[in-house]
């Protein structure tokens, strides 16, 4: 990630702007190529102006504008019911260990909170959740072998609010966008858990990795269609993917980033700053 | 999506109809259309400043087809190239000896999955495949692994669960499979980032410790930009001797392996295109260059022509 930027620091502080090769730095950040185009044009716009000025800073400065001022972390609610996080995304991305890294950070900030295993189709999917609730000391709800995932996470709620936790985290299965199917399983559970609280789910997280291209800003449409998101979380930042696509998410859908993942500990894990995104990229 | 392309690519070649021959002036407009079509499918910008350019000069002073439009010959042009970069003949995997097939890649790509359909291949062509998890790292690797191969019916060594060290899980699983009489032994191995020194060292290890005929690297369909950097890393440290792409069932375009084959020069030997064991194909470059256009029908048109 570092000397993304520095690599544009090395170019563009000279008089002359290159611009098609700055074009090319942010196509090659993954921001996309209509959203690189546009900041390219938008800066070729002030290019007056630009003349002896860091264009780092500039561009910058541009892309932090596209983002949301700050971004709210998840505060349980009021009622004291439990909050309902969907953990969803296409295949691999990192929902599990998402979903126990979120787990982890909010019971260290003093929540209580309960973890559904929802991805009842993948190969030791459950063990998998089950190791991290262990490691993380949170109680965990799994149901039997290819058990429905909506009634998982609607005994998971059952036990959530008989505990009086403040979370209910449910980990879903990875599922292409594409297929029908599975995203009408989605829906399910999103119907199923409004049964228990009409305002259910209450936060719906978008993996997405950001090694991705592209597809991400696709698989955002297609989530978002299906199951309305309320934020992203970024993950394997620690990975040479800059996850410039969230920006792009962020423009089109106006879904912000609110986590994101750097590593495969537990505590490689933060709420998305978008300029600690933006400097680290420095 | 692919019909989406389809109609910018028309739309960018309109203004060349009615030409006889194709020349720089009249198609300087739909390269740049051509190229933020590439890219949008993944496609690295230089590998796709580069296909430009060796396009252009293919193409200029082509007569212009009557029988189809000058966007479906361009793109008939670009489709050819595109075969050839992705390599024209698909590849078999390597069996000879020592029958050992090590299989790496990034978090999350879809490895262990693809370690078990390639068995699952194997047993279907009368071999003996046997599956090795060396991803003593991620909560339930092995199990994982080891409810796969019992799924499929291939047998699989699991190290022990307080084995710490990847490295001697890969060699107490060659014991193993002599211990089995032998047969192809697929290696597991966990993902890692390419910019981690230390991953890469212990898959380094790994494959010294193998000495395997085959290392395949398994990356997503949904890869970036940044598919130059992984084939090159990994292939640099492991030489790489086949890719696998998977999650072509998505609606990812896949551009990234053209960037993958390129850096590496390895054969793509399978696609991945479900989560289902037999959902491993061989590799077709002229529909995986169909898809990165999202033209496939224009191809055979203007064969016919
Ligand atoms: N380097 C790195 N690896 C990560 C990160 N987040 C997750 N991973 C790894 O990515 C791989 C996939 O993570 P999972 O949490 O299993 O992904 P998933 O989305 O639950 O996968 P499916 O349920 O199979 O769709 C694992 O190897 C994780 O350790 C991250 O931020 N950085
Ligand atoms: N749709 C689809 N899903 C796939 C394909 N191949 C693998 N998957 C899914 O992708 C996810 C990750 O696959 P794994 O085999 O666990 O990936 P991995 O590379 O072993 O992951 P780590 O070991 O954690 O790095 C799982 O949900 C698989 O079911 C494919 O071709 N199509
Ligand atoms: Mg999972
Ligand atoms: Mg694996």
């Amino acid at each position: 990630m570092a000397g993304f930027f520095t690599k544009l620091v090395q170019r563009f502080t000279k008089a002359e702007i290159d611009w098609d090769d700055l074009e090319a730095q942010l196509i090659a950040g993954d921001l996309g190529v209509k959203l690189s185009m546009q900041i390219v044009e938008d800066l070729q716009a002030q290019a007056r102006k630009l003349h002896d000025v860091d264009i780092v800073e500039v561009t910058k400065k541009h892309i932090r504008a596209l983002l949301p001022a700050y971004t709210t972390p998840l505060p349980p609610l009021i009622s004291g019911k439990p909050k309902v996080v969907l953990v969803v995304g296409v295949n691999g991305t990192g929902k599990t260990t998402s979903t126990a890294k979120l787990a982890n950070f909010l019971k260290k900030r003093g929540n209580s909170l309960v973890l559904a295993a929802a991805d009842t189709f993948r190969a030791a999917a459950v063990e998998q959740l089950e190791v991290w609730s262990k490691r993380v000391d949170v109680p965990l709800v799994k149901g039997p072998p290819n058990a429905d995932p909506a009634a998982v996470c609607f005994d998971a709620y059952t036990s959530a609010a008989a505990r009086s936790a403040q979370f209910l985290i449910c980990d879903t299965a990875g599922r292409l966008h594409t297929r029908h199917n599975l995203m009408e399983e989605l829906r399910k559970v999103q119907r199923i858990v409004g049964k228990k609280d009409p305002t259910a789910p209450h936060e719906v997280l978008l993996v997405v990795d950001a090694t991705t291209g592209g597809n991400a800003l696709q698989q955002a449409r297609e989530f978002h269609k299906a199951v309305p998101l309320t934020g992203i979380i970024a993950t394997k930042l620690d990975g040479s993917g800059k996850g410039g696509v969230v920006v792009a998410i962020q423009q089109e859908l106006g879904i912000p980033t609110r986590f994101v993942g750097t590593g495969e500990q537990v505590d490689d894990f933060a709420p998305f700053n978008a300029d600690t995104y933006l400097d680290q990229m420095l | 999506m692919l019909s989406l392309l389809q109609e910018k690519l028309e739309g960018a070649f309109k203004k060349l109809r009615g030409h006889a021959k194709i020349s720089e002036s009249n198609i300087s407009e739909s390269m740049r259309e051509i190229r933020m079509a590439l890219l949008e499918a993944d496609v690295d910008f230089k590998v796709a400043k580069d296909l430009i350019e060796n396009i252009k000069t293919k193409a200029l002073g082509e007569e212009v087809l009557r029988t189809v439009s000058p966007s479906q010959q361009i793109v008939k042009i670009f489709h050819d190239e595109m075969v050839e970069l992705l390599g024209r003949e698909t590849a078999p995997l390597d069996l000879g000896q020592p029958q050992r097939i090590l299989v790496a890649g990034l978090n999350g790509a879809g490895k262990t999955t693809t370690s078990a359909k390639l068995a699952l291949l194997l047993k279907k062509q009368g071999k003996r495949p046997l599956l090795v998890a060396c991803d003593v790292f991620r909560p339930a690797a092995v199990k994982q692994l080891a409810v796969l191969g019992e799924s499929i019916g291939v047998p699989v060594f699991q190290p022990s669960p307080d084995e710490k060290d990847a490295v001697r899980a890969a060699q107490q699983g060659m014991e193993w499979v002599k211990q089995q009489g032998g047969g192809i032994a697929i290696y597991d191995t966990a993902g890692r980032q390419e910019v981690d020194d230390e991953l890469l060292a212990e898959l380094v290890k790994i494959r010294e410790s193998l000495q395997p005929q085959e290392v395949l690297l398994v990356a997503d369909a949904a890869t970036g930009q940044q598919a130059v950097s992984v084939a090159k890393t990994f292939n640099d440290s492991i030489k790489v001797t086949g890719l696998i792409l998977t999650k072509l069932d998505g609606d990812a375009r896949g551009g990234a392996l053209l960037s993958m084959k390129q850096v590496t020069g390895c054969p793509v030997k399978f696609v991945g295109v479900g989560e289902k064991m037999e959902q491993l194909e061989v590799f077709h470059p002229d529909r995986m260059a169909q898809r990165i256009l999202g033209m496939g029908d224009v191809v055979s048109l203007v064969e016919k022509a």
